[in-house]
């Protein structure tokens, strides 16, 4: 392993480290952006620095100076001010201040970069594709080793975030969950603010390095929302985004070997290709386990609907529980159509309903029994609103039906003694499975709510 | 005289600038600014496979991929917002840097594998380029831009009630839906074809920067879109006369352009530019200042000293100073030969109106305080005119 990492020079395993170094900076803090809402803020800042990214090449000269950041970080600062000026002073909304700053300061940007850049080695390129196809060539001795010149800034970047995400832990998720108890309890909301944004800008920097200025904001946002479609908690989320960031480099790296196609759009493909697994298979939030869950639910009620019609008509003509019902019926009483088509070979996988003859269905023992519970709440739940609410007898039918798929035993057994325990419903039906049901019509009738 | 390619490609850039103009102002007062951001973003994969389809650069092929390919991004968007725990914001920037990503691939492909010369200029929709400009994008131009026109002009009605109120247009029965729709495809329209003059990256603030500026010029949606219509025109001819004298891609200079055009609304705009703005609170501050100052004289010619006034009025001896100079240069205040002030003719009838209306004032917050909220400019002189008559009479029999 390690020899196929150094055999082309290093090339694999440096590329990697500096894009895995600036995708975790990013990673990390682009958590803070997602759950604050402010993600087209922090695209808003990776386009805006560029004026401040191009003034600290010129002003010293290299890719790989402190210079970069610094002018960086200030240009960051300058634009979110004048974004919050922009609509506090001018009363210009949130958006398109956002809209006329950056794309104001990053086309002023582009014009430097074509006047200056070529003094710095720099085109318009690297905006695009970043400066890590190259990177690993320009190296400086680090404790008797070659290491790429870019890579030392990229890891203080990474050792300054992790820092500051881990001394205000608390404070930071306090303002990204609640930033009004925050400044209630005390926690300068504005100066977090500002301090996430300086931070930001900086990632945005280290971004630039690898994935270029444009695609920062992939960087930024796709980790931290295929973290929170995976996680509930800010730690697992942030867990989660370091791993598609570091994958992200890692894969980008692997697939542009094979397609040729620049690291840079593959590391943000890659993770795009994450962020869409995540999408359709998180076990909570995912799109396939959520139309399963839906589908089920779906397929439930109107199986269940199915069998407490079986019960019904078993129970107007006890002759037809060996017969059966006609298959017909049976569609059309759990609404037709593909859902019904579904609930009944269901039913029978489990048990519940049994072929007749002359494709009739019949109803199992287990199935009576399930059937009999539901049939039950119905009626319990009919006549508890008799009993309660002022309504005609032909408007109970209705809400009971909606009803009769949610009632727990638990709530089931509350309602039966809460009506002291009812043989019949307010239509004169049995209220099956009652456990002392062996009194006669007379006590029946007496029971009956008023 | 100008040359002819040069005034084909002004006439392309200022007729773009001029449709982006009239359709932002939809796009920002929908709140939908950064959209054409997206949008752009979006369409780059398209144009690429455009490309790639054709082997070469035919323009409507490249512009249909691309249109393709933004409304695609968006409806992404919508998707994500429908059908996840994805936010907005979040889902606009997934889908922007998710389908240039796509792009960029594709463009890097293109750029090592495509024969010779046709993949030049490939890279120039990143930018923006409009010295290329022939005829014939013109034409596509112009055709859009005369959609947008047409499509204002014969729904302005409706695109406006749909831009100030969309849910009593939907409650008017109005197909409001449908409406945002046509809008967002108009913006889609103008955004596609403005992509190679002005580039992926930039071409957004088209839409926003005209409109955005035209927002401080005026109140009414119809001269907004005029202005903003002429602010995109003038912005895309001077960015690119400046542009083809300094080698620098065409887009950021019309970007540059249009900025320079919005800080000059913002800051010199007649009522809503800063600068008038700041006049006007500073002779609010003014009028205050002096009615408290009048105040301060009980309407009384007497002579006042200047310690007097200071303990009455509670202004800093620097303020003082210069609320007494300017009553006295409007006549209302005269010093004695003692160093103290008193009021003239004037200034006494002034600081008896004053004090009436001070007066009235209290009565009304006392006798219905719940509206003291309706009023934000509670400025003592302009109590007539804030007040009904009828109120008024009654306060002052109270």
């Amino acid at each position: 392993m390690t020899e196929m990492l150094f055999s082309d020079g290093g090339q694999a395993l440096w590329t990697i480290t500096i894009a895995a170094a600036a995708n975790l900076t990013c990673a990390l803090l682009g958590c803070y952006l997602l759950l604050r809402r402010m993600s087209l803020l922090g695209d808003a800042l990776s386009h805006a620095v560029l004026p401040g990214v191009v003034l600290g090449f010129w002003i010293s000269g290299s890719t790989s100076s402190a210079w970069v950041f610094v002018s960086a970080i200030a240009t960051g600062l300058l634009a979110t001010l004048l974004i919050q000026s922009l609509n506090g002073l001018g009363q210009v909304a949130e958006d398109a201040s956002m809209g006329v700053v950056f794309t104001s300061l990053f086309a002023l940007g582009v014009v430097l970069l074509v006047k200056v850049g070529a003094r710095v080695d720099l085109d318009v390129d690297c905006v695009l594709f970043g400066l890590i196809d190259y990177a690993w060539l320009n190296t400086q001795p680090l404790w008797g080793r070659e290491v790429p010149r870019d890579l030392m800034p990229l890891v203080g970047v990474l050792a300054a975030t992790i820092l500051f995400v881990g001394l205000l832990w608390k404070e930071l998720k306090l303002a990204a969950f609640d930033a009004r108890l925050a400044t209630a309890m005390g926690f300068s909301a504005t100066l977090l603010h500002y301090l996430l944004m300086a931070m930001v800008a900086q990632a945005t920097v280290a971004g630039f390095y690898a994935v270029g200025l444009v695609l920062v904001v992939a960087m930024l946002i796709v980790p931290a929302a295929t973290g929170q479609l995976l996680s509930d908690r800010l730690a697992g989320m942030m867990a989660w985004a370091a791993g598609v960031a570091v994958s992200s480099a890692a894969l980008g790296y692997w697939a542009e070997m094979k397609l040729e196609t620049g690291i840079a759009p593959m590391m943000a493909l890659v993770a795009g290709g994450e962020f869409t697994i995540a999408l359709v298979f998180a076990p909570r939030q995912g799109l396939a386990g959520r139309a399963f869950n839906r589908l089920s639910l779906t397929v439930r009620i109107v199986a269940e609907d199915i069998i407490g019609m079986l019960y019904r008509t078993v129970e107007a003509d006890p002759r037809l529980a060996e017969a059966g019902v006609a298959r017909r019926r049976c569609l059309a009483a759990g609404g037709g159509g593909w859902r019904a088509r579904l609930a009944l070979p269901w039913l029978w996988w489990r048990g519940d309903v049994a072929w007749a003859a002359e494709r009739r269905v019949r109803l199992t023992a287990a199935g009576r029994a399930r059937a009999e519970a539901l049939v039950r709440a119905h009626r319990l739940w009919e006549a508890y609103l008799g009993e309660n609410f002022d309504l005609p007898l032909d408007h109970l039918h209705e809400p009971a039906e909606l009803v009769e798929h949610y009632l727990g035993p638990a709530l089931l057994e509350q309602l039966s003694s809460e009506l002291r325990r009812p043989d019949l419903d307010p239509h004169g039906k049995a209220i099956p499975g009652n456990p002392e049901r062996a009194s006669g019509g007379q006590s029946a009738t007496a029971a009956r709510p008023p | 005289m100008i040359a002819y390619n040069t005034a084909v490609v002004l006439a392309g850039t200022s007729l773009l600038g001029a449709s982006s103009g009239l359709i932002g102002v939809f796009a920002l007062l929908r709140r939908r600014a950064l959209l054409g951001d997206t949008l752009a973003h979006a369409a780059l994969p398209g144009l690429c496979l455009g490309f790639l389809l054709w082997q070469e650069r035919n323009l409507p092929v490249m512009l249909t991929g691309a249109f393709l390919s933004g409304l695609a991004g968006i409806a992404v968007v919508a998707g994500l917002r429908r059908f996840t725990r994805i936010k907005d914001d979040a889902a606009l920037g997934i889908v922007l840097s998710l389908f240039f990503g796509a792009g960029l691939a594709l463009l890097k492909r293109i750029q090592t594998h495509a024969v010779g010369g046709s993949r030049a200029g490939l890279d120039h929709y990143i930018f923006g380029s409009a010295a290329g400009m022939i005829a014939g994008d013109v034409a596509i131009i112009a055709t859009v831009a005369l959609c947008v026109l047409t499509a204002v002009l014969l729904l302005y009605k409706e695109f406006r009630l749909v831009t100030f109120d969309d849910e009593f247009a939907r409650a008017q029965g109005w197909p409001a839906a449908l409406l945002d729709l046509l809008i967002m495809l108009l913006i889609a329209l103008t955004v596609t074809v403005a992509l190679p003059a002005a580039g992926v990256v930039l071409t957004a603030a088209l839409v926003i920067l005209p409109a955005a500026a035209a927002r401080f010029c005026t109140q009414r949606l119809s001269a907004m879109l005029a202005i903003s219509a002429l602010f995109g025109a003038s912005s895309g001819v001077v960015g690119t006369l400046a542009s083809a004298s300094g080698g620098i891609p065409t887009g950021p200079m019309i970007v540059l352009a249009g900025a320079g055009v919005f800080l000059a609304a913002m800051l010199c705009a007649p009522r809503r530019g800063i600068v008038s703005q700041m006049l006007a609170q500073r002779r609010a501050r003014r009028r205050i200042e002096r009615q408290k100052l009048l105040l301060a004289f009980d309407a009384t010619t007497a002579p006042v000293t200047i310690e007097a006034l200071r303990s009455a009025t509670s202004f800093s001896p620097r303020r003082l100073g210069g609320v007494l100079r300017l009553s006295e240069r409007d006549g209302f205040l005269r010093r004695t030969a003692a160093g103290a002030w008193t009021l003239t003719d004037l200034g006494r009838s002034r600081a008896a109106a004053v004090a009436r209306a001070q007066r009235l004032w209290r009565r009304f917050l006392t006798s219905f305080p719940e509206s003291v909220s309706l009023f934000n400019d509670l400025d003592l002189e302009r109590i007539d005119e804030v007040l009904p008559a009828e109120v008024m009479a009654r306060l002052e029999q109270s």
